[in-house]
């Protein structure tokens, strides 16, 4: 094998943040999703282009803000200082912070979907049979709209794991805290070690296309109207 | 509202071709295309602009890290020019035949300096390296990155590099350490003096300059590469980063020679 130990960290690492980052966008997006696909709200646009900013902004733009905002003059940095906590940027928590601004969209657009699909109907039939709150949505809304998670989950994860810009510019480049695989890739490419940044760079394009095609093979069957 | 009629498509084929022809077009002899170390960028900036003053020829500056170049450089980049942050890369290109024989030449010596952002925070012989319970300290990385080399040598010298290294933060370039310190996450980090000077004194917060003798002197050469061979422009500009006037401008940044 042509990895180093210092690579498999960096994979290892990646891998953490990509799952953490999922599960936490999938647990917080769900609400806000739910939130998009039924109000009425005049908030609705705004903060629908809010979510998707992301999309568009050059990541390296986001994670220099995200090192202002969090840093020890910004607000956020103020916030977490005030709690105890230091300042995010060089530690992992920060990554997680900066992948979850970095994902969002990912993860609210396809659930946004899959429960504007849902409709009111399901729900409103599930309350009047006496299903609570709660009730409906894991009896109801959790399995009709399961391709919308899957989806959403496997987005926001090789999204994450395709993170650079915001990365190089909240992490410092710390082994096992903040190298994830894209940066070490990069300072395997910058310091011209080019036959280690292509077995990383490869297994890294082997990893999106599989992750891709999988989405294809878990999409539902499209029924016909 | 008036809608103006599509052009036909014969016009918008021709203004087709014509905008290609605009953005393949080969540089201009009176262009010099340039890449620049970032830590260099500054002065350059004001070193360009005398020039094109004095000489009337046009210079693009594109500034990044050294070794970002050398691999650009080495698939084709348009430069007629490189001003690197070392002198092993423009050693390398000549051997590699990618830059012309006999013109490499060193157009300043860098100097390191230990800053913060905050007044009073670092001394004028650096002993908050040594006493500070700082969390983080932002150096440039050393296996990219000449100025970080000369950190992590003075750091050995000081006999403090191992203690010190959990508490390192890296960044790829020195513009980017540099802006690690400048925002406040790290409370102190090693840059280039020519980050923080300005009119020949440092601008702002705290620093301590590391005497020259603490690591290898940062030479930084400039070669003229191959698609830079017979540009008279190209010639003009390296030989004007010689002049009198353009060594106060480096001088004034805090490098020697």
């Amino acid at each position: 094998m042509h990895l180093s130990a210092e690579d498999w960290t960096a994979i290892g690492l990646t891998l953490k943040l990509a799952g953490l980052t999922t599960a936490l966008l999938l647990v917080l997006c769900t609400p806000l999703a739910w939130w998009l696909a039924h109000t009425r709200s005049r908030w609705r646009g705004p903060i629908s282009a809010v979510v998707a900013l992301p999309l568009v902004l050059p990541p390296t733009v986001l994670g220099f803000y995200l090192l202002v905002l969090m840093g020890p003059a910004g607000p956020l940095g103020a916030l977490t200082q005030s709690m105890g906590l230091g300042t995010l940027p060089f530690t992992f928590a920060g990554l997680v912070v900066g992948s979850m601004a970095y994902s969002l969209p990912f993860a609210v657009q396809p659930l946004q979907r899959a429960f504007e699909t849902l409709g009111a109907r399901p729900l409103e039939v599930a309350a009047t049979l006496g299903a609570g709150p709660v009730d409906r949505f894991f009896t109801i809304v959790l399995p009709l709209a399961r391709p919308g998670f899957i989806t959403a989950g496997i987005l926001s994860f090789a999204h994450t794991v395709g993170e650079f810009g915001v990365v190089l510019m909240l992490g410092g480049n710390i082994p096992g805290v903040t190298r994830v695989v894209s940066v070490q890739i990069y300072d395997h490419v910058e310091a011209l070690e080019y036959a280690q940044a292509h077995w990383l760079a490869g297994g890294m394009v082997a990893f999106s296309f599989t992750v891709l095609l999988a989405l294809q093979w878990w999409q539902p069957e499209r029924k016909s109207p | 509202m008036h809608f103006a009629p599509p052009p036909s498509t014969a016009r918008s084929g021709l203004l087709g071709l014509a905008l290609l022809a605009c953005l393949s077009a080969p540089a201009d002899a009176d262009e010099v295309s340039v890449a620049v170390a970032a830590n260099f960028i500054a002065p350059m900036q004001q070193i360009a602009a005398a020039f094109e003053r004095e000489s009337g020829l046009q210079v693009t500056l594109s500034s990044g890290a050294t070794g970002k170049f050398y691999a650009q450089i080495t698939h084709g980049a348009p430069f007629h020019v490189l001003l690197a942050a070392d002198d092993t890369t423009p050693q390398r290109l000549e051997q590699e035949g990618r830059a012309v024989a006999g013109s490499r030449f060193t157009y300043a010596v860098g100097r390191l300096v230990l800053w913060s952002a905050q007044p009073g925070y670092v001394d004028a012989q650096g002993q908050v390296l040594r006493t500070g319970d700082f969390a983080h300290l932002a150096v440039a990385n050393p296996k990219l990155a000449p100025y970080g080399m000369a950190a992590q040598q003075t750091l050995e010298k000081m006999g403090i590099a191992d203690r010190l290294k959990p508490r390192w933060v890296t960044g790829e370039n020195i513009a980017q350490t540099y802006q690690f310190v400048a925002t406040g996450n790290a409370p102190l980090g090693f840059v280039a003096l020519s980050q923080v000077m300005e009119n020949g004194r440092i601008a702002r917060g705290s620093a301590w300059q590391v005497p020259a003798d603490m690591h290898e002197p940062i030479r930084q050469d400039a070669v003229l590469l191959k698609k830079g061979q017979g540009h008279a422009a190209a010639r003009a500009l390296l030989g004007y980063l010689r002049s009198e006037p353009a060594r106060a401008v480096i001088r004034a940044y805090g490098y020697a020679f």
